[in-house]
């Protein structure tokens, strides 16, 4: 049984004061998301992703379609036990401290009143909050804030977790300890569906990850699945001290380094560079596929032409 | 009550202890004392009826004041800082976070009813010097005014359920206002004719009915209250503001929270 089925959710609003025009946040959305799994929900901002959390959390009423998560219906208290949400920059009740909060939120849950000490105390220690718990949370940071949203979230050990752009506003320590705080619900065999902009957070994390845009569904699949459908590209090196003028009217991109040189060029024109090179007598040395990265795979979905090659936006391929 | 109702009534009374709203008391303290000194000093044998009726009218004054002015937040407040979310994605029904929220503002509301009532009564025993047994009626008098704040609460977290902070106090100001002037609503229909008559007649049902709830003058007279308004006027109030909830809640279900 997945944990999440969307059965052709979608959510559409009427603009306009005089002449009510339909504006469609989500077109009919069909995704299913397995237990155990982290999954990407991918998209730029006003793609969607927010308005599907709120849809599956209840806060929103699909125009049609419907969803399940652990086989119950999205309005079903049995499976709202079962679940933990972190909304997208979450503001809590400045007048409670963290504990207070938590508290409140275990009792909501259902959570027996004895146990709730030891859970909350247990949860703010997870988070790195245990010295905190008794501070206001009208005094805390947004990076603090981020912490206490993610301890109520996972508070009554949930067995599904949505987050809505946990990462955002966080500094580099507090983006790793979230990350790192996913990868252990992970490890406990939890559900974890969250939604974000940063690709490299969803390329490091994600066991599957959706694109969305413009309110639809653009792709989904594992990473390793979706670039490899990204225009390929191969590496080639070789010994040599300048580049063929061959390889150039190929359209190669290449460089010398030393007596070695080295070019990429589309995969389609492999032959023709191997033969190139040959003609020339050059030694080659290898020639490596370029895989295409999440954040090629994105662009490609929004129709936005990829930013130029670097080294930090592509990585080599298994060596030929 | 079920215990996420409790939970939520509990932490709007905290929120509005944190929120200084107690703090109100020692105004009406203030009030009070001065108008005790003032009038034992100025007054000659009606001491008793001026802090009666003084006392009477502000703690209904400030009960409706903190009433609205914390009502119309108790929802929209929530919904702008997006703290409803990570309520209404647990097992909380809207109808439960609408009731916890109305039986947190009445809780806050009674036990400033009780410090201020306290307040009335000292106020009393320095004018009169002691308290007899026909002042009970003051006791029926604040039962009253709190039924008063149960239709107000109501009726601000109705507004609040789908309008403005601002356009929700005005909204409860108005009916406060009309409210209380409900019974000369019913003596116009009286005299009005045709359409106008059931237009005005309509009004007067549909507006709170304050003014029989209003029974500050007659007790400060030293006037008993009748047993039978007693319950009329509980019973009315009750199914009055139970009505208005089932309004809020019933709006609250349908609303997009966007």
């Amino acid at each position: 049984m997945p944990a999440i089925e969307i059965l052709g959710i979608e959510k559409t609003y009427s603009v306009g004061f005089w002449r009510k025009q339909p504006r469609h946040a989500l077109k009919p959305l069909h995704l299913s998301v397995e237990e155990g799994e982290v999954f990407g929900f991918l998209g730029p901002n006003g793609a969607g992703k927010t308005t599907t959390l709120k849809l599956l959390m209840g806060l929103m009423y699909p125009t049609a379609g419907s969803a399940r998560i652990l086989g119950m219906e999205i309005n079903d208290p049995r499976m709202k036990a079962q679940i933990g949400f972190l909304p997208e920059q979450p503001y809590f009740y400045d007048y409670l401290t963290a504990a207070e909060l938590l508290d409140y939120y275990g009792r909501l849950s259902g959570m027996p009143a004895k146990d709730l000490p030891r859970f909350t105390a247990a949860v703010l220690d997870r988070v790195g909050l245990a010295s905190a718990g008794n501070m206001q949370l009208r005094k805390f940071s947004k990076g603090m804030l981020q912490r206490a949203g993610i301890a109520q979230a996972i508070l009554h050990d949930p067995k599904v977790v949505f987050l809505d752009e946990p990462m955002s506003g966080l500094d580099p320590m507090g983006r790793r300890e979230v990350r790192d705080l996913m990868a252990q619900l992970k490890h406990e065999g939890k559900t974890v569906f969250f939604s974000t902009h940063i690709l490299s957070d969803a390329e490091a994390l994600c066991d599957r990850v959706a694109v969305i845009h413009q309110g639809e569904l653009r792709g989904v699949g594992a990473v390793a699945e979706l670039t490899a459908k990204v225009q390929g590209k191969i590496e080639i090196i070789w010994r040599g001290t300048s580049l063929p003028a061959a390889l150039t009217r190929l359209g190669a991109e290449g460089q010398v380094s030393g007596d070695t040189a080295r070019a990429v060029i589309a995969d389609t024109q492999l032959d023709s560079a191997l033969d190139a090179l040959r003609s020339e007598h050059c030694r080659i040395v290898s020639v490596n596929p370029v895989r295409g990265t999440l954040e090629e795979y994105f662009m490609q979905q929004m129709n936005i032409p990829a930013a130029p090659d670097d080294d930090s936006s592509s990585r080599k391929g298994a060596s030929a | 009550m079920n215990h996420r109702i409790a939970a939520i009534a509990s932490n709007t009374f905290r929120e509005a202890v944190r929120d200084r709203v107690l703090y109100n008391l020692i105004g009406f303290a203030v009030l009070m004392a001065g108008a005790s000194i003032l009038v034992g000093q100025i007054s000659i044998d009606i001491e008793k009826l001026v802090v009666i009726n003084l006392g009477l009218t502000a703690v209904s004054l400030f009960g409706v004041i903190i009433a609205i002015f914390i009502g119309i937040g108790l929802v929209s407040k929530e919904i702008d800082k997006r703290t409803l979310y990570t309520v209404l994605s647990r097992p909380v029904q809207r109808w439960e976070f609408i009731l916890g929220k109305f039986f947190g503002l009445a809780g806050t509301l009674a036990v400033n009813t009780v410090c201020m009532a306290a307040g009335v009564f000292l106020s009393l025993l320095y004018v009169a010097h002691h308290v007899v047994k026909n002042d009970v009626s003051i006791l029926v008098a604040l039962y009253f005014i709190v039924l008063q704040f149960l239709m107000v609460t109501a009726l601000t977290l109705l507004f609040s359920s789908f309008s403005s902070p601002l356009l929700s106090a005005l909204f409860a100001f108005a009916l406060f206002v009309m409210g209380s002037f409900s019974a000369d609503l019913h003596l116009l229909a009286g005299m009005a004719n045709g359409l106008n008559r059931w237009l005005i007649m309509a009004a007067a049902y549909i507006v709170p009915n304050f003014s029989a709830l209003n029974v500050i003058s007659s007790v400060a007279h030293g006037e008993s209250v009748a047993g039978r308004l007693i319950l009329a006027n509980s019973a009315y109030a009750l199914f009055y503001s139970a009505m208005v909830l089932c309004g809020a809640v019933l709006i609250f279900e349908r609303r997009n929270l966007k």
